[in-house]
């Protein structure tokens, strides 16, 4: 007791003492010590700014050239503060974007996609992590070859494949022909439906990894106390799988929000931000020649300009969900525990 | 003699069960994936010609692949660049976000909001808004400007001169600058191996780090012995993400080049040609590199 009484009077004896009285008493290790702490917090401060700086500058850069006139482009004086603030752009590129409706539908079908796709692969990955069966090795090896195959692989035969669609015959006997399945949603939800929509495989595996982290013994006891499996599965499982469903989800949602590839090849003719994104400078010079009925090619600025206010335009709800949403997005592929 | 694994009682009931919870996934590879792989397959050996309501592929052999081979200009050129791009890059996005998840899992103010940023360009820049940024004249004419205003100021440019000039290695060093030029490309790629390494280091128990330091170890020597082979196996998943993602970006010159022969020349044939060549390519490449790497990945438990 009294000895550790005399050592709390010793720390609050050197709490006391100068910093210069200490660093005597230690050797000159402190001054060495706390210098050398200061020095490598400001390189890590100064080497941080400069890469988020890095990261965020394209962002600040759409910023200020969304709200700049067509004169401030060529302004030289003019970098980063307009001079003539304008939220004309912001109409030009709502406009044609139709903003409003492609808003509605990117939400509409990132949502539901999202939805069909995390619910199958949870079912999906919770088979590879949790059951012996047949070939088990053999179609987790396909899981890994879906991750691997590019879709532009397939991507002229999927065309065909929709295209001139028909399943083992069977739409041929009642429809008496093949169906033409391109230009609507159906095919892109069938392929979400049976995995193969984007990046699903990454997906499954995600999934089959937490799973695999998580201790059979609850299921166990389920399973002594008579529940059935997928009654264990909706019961038991599910509620603790909030981290990697909420994750899976969000990349879903963003991924299906921002792809080009897919939504150009089933969804074409249905208004998406990505899509209306990626027709913007056309559409631009076309209504510019619209409206003056000249035949002018639009300025690489100008058309510049309007390109980053309309992807400061998509990306807008996506920043406004990663700020709710951070957290769930970071931790829980922490939690996922990625491993091979 | 082996034994066969029976599946009785229990096990039998769990088996089909197991079948049915991946049921989705065997259904769908087997309708949106066997069938259309192998036609692709089939195609790229084919001339298919597209007439109104059907399309009939003509056995042609391997007259596409020695199309895309000794005929077309291009395509020799891009692939072998796309795939030199890819190795280094893979190699550079790796140090990178190694490197900076050791600068993240340190304590420090304003830790959240540094992770927050690393991690915004997964979201920010996928699917159609990549492709934007790559071709986007008019930071590439700011660039421009910069560096003719700024002449000599430029620390990599004198760095670059030196090196140069003391006659070390020139073309590594210029592969080398290529990439710190482009470290932008780099550090928007990394956002998902980032959090797969702070993941891993998190989970290091902290007494490891402990035991070093009191016998006299210094923080080089336990990131080598003790970091390092604790998160190797996370190496493997990196570079394998990290490749897989590279190679299917769709800025990537070789994925361009096969979708503007499918779309503007309507040559199926030679386009499947192409993506097989690339395919198998890229799964041969990822098949050794991570064979050579799953030698050097240590297991802890």
């Amino acid at each position: 007791m009294s000895k550790s009484r005399s050592n709390k009077e010793l720390v609050t004896d050197v709490k006391k003492m100068s910093f210069r009285e200490r660093n005597r008493l230690s050797g000159g290790y402190l001054l060495k010590s706390t210098l050398r702490k200061y020095l490598v917090s400001i390189c890590r401060f100064l080497l941080l700014f400069g890469m988020c700086f890095m990261i965020l500058q394209p962002i600040l850069n759409k910023i200020s050239v969304s709200f700049m006139t067509e004169a401030d482009l060529y302004n030289p004086i003019v970098i980063a503060i307009p001079e003539h603030f304008t939220t004309e752009n912001y109409r030009l590129a709502a406009e044609l974007m139709s903003y409003g409706q492609a808003l509605v539908n990117s939400l509409v079908i990132s949502f539901t996609i999202a939805l069909l796709q995390v619910t199958v692969c949870l079912l999906v990955g919770y088979g590879f992590a949790r059951f012996e069966f047949p070939l088990k090795r053999l179609w987790f090896a396909c899981v890994i070859l879906v991750i691997l195959i590019p879709p532009q692989t397939i991507a002229s035969s999927l065309h065909l494949h929709f295209r001139f669609f028909d399943f083992l015959g069977i739409v041929k006997l009642v429809h008496g022909g093949t169906l033409n399945l391109r230009g609507s949603v159906i095919p892109y939800y069938l392929m979400s439906a049976g995995c193969m929509g984007l990046k699903n495989g990454l997906y499954i595996f995600m999934i089959r990894q937490f799973f695999r982290n998580i201790p059979v013994d609850l299921e166990e006891a389920a399973y002594v106390d008579g529940c059935g499996m997928l009654r264990t599965f909706t019961r038991v499982m599910l509620p603790q799988t909030k981290p990697i469903v909420t994750s899976c989800f969000l990349f879903a949602f963003v991924w299906q929000w921002t792809d080009g590839f897919y939504s150009k090849m089933f969804l074409g003719n249905i208004k998406l931000v990505s899509t209306g994104l990626a027709r913007l400078v056309d559409s631009l010079s076309a209504y510019i020649q619209r409206m003056t009925g000249v035949l002018t090619t639009v300025s690489i600025a100008y058309s510049n300009c309007i390109l980053a206010t309309g992807t400061l335009m998509i990306i807008m709800p996506l920043i406004i969900l990663y700020l709710f949403a951070q957290r769930a997005f970071v931790e829980s592929i922490s939690t996922s525990g990625i491993k091979m | 003699m082996k034994q066969r694994k029976r599946y009785v009682g229990l096990q039998r009931k769990k088996a089909k069960a197991g079948i049915l919870f991946i049921m989705p996934f065997i259904l769908g590879f087997l309708l949106f994936m066997v069938k259309p792989l192998a036609q692709s397959f089939y195609m790229s050996f084919c001339n298919v010609e597209l007439s109104a309501g059907n399309y009939n592929p003509i056995w042609a052999g391997i007259a596409n692949y020695i199309h895309a081979f000794r005929v077309d200009p291009e395509y020799n050129r891009l692939l072998t660049e796309e795939i030199v791009r890819m190795m280094l890059y893979s190699v550079a996005i790796i140090v990178f976000s190694f490197f900076v998840s050791l600068i993240l899992n340190q304590e420090f103010h304003g830790r959240a909001l540094v992770r927050a940023i690393f991690f915004l360009p997964v979201i920010l820049s996928s699917g159609v808004i990549i492709g934007l940024e790559s071709n986007n004249q008019l930071m590439a004419n700011l660039a421009n400007t910069i560096e003719q205003t700024t002449q000599g100021i430029s620390i990599t440019a004198v760095l670059e001169n030196i090196l140069r000039t003391s006659g070390v290695g020139t073309r590594a060093f210029e592969k080398l600058f290529e990439i710190i030029d482009n470290i932008y490309d780099v550090a928007i790629a990394s956002g998902i191996p980032i959090i797969i390494f702070l993941s891993g280091l998190q989970s290091i128990p902290s007494n490891m780090y402990e035991a070093a330091d009191i016998e006299g170890c210094t923080k080089w020597e336990s990131l080598w012995k003790i970091t390092f082979p604790m998160i190797s196996p996370l190496f493997l998943v990196c570079w394998i993400y990290t490749v897989v993602d590279f190679s299917m970006h769709s800025d990537n010159a070789v994925i361009e080049k096969i979708q503007k022969v499918m779309i503007e020349q309507m040559n199926y044939g030679l386009a499947s040609a192409m993506s097989w060549v690339y395919f198998l390519l890229i799964l041969a490449f990822i098949g050794i590199t991570s064979a050579v790497i799953s030698r050097g990945v240590y297991y802890y438990e």
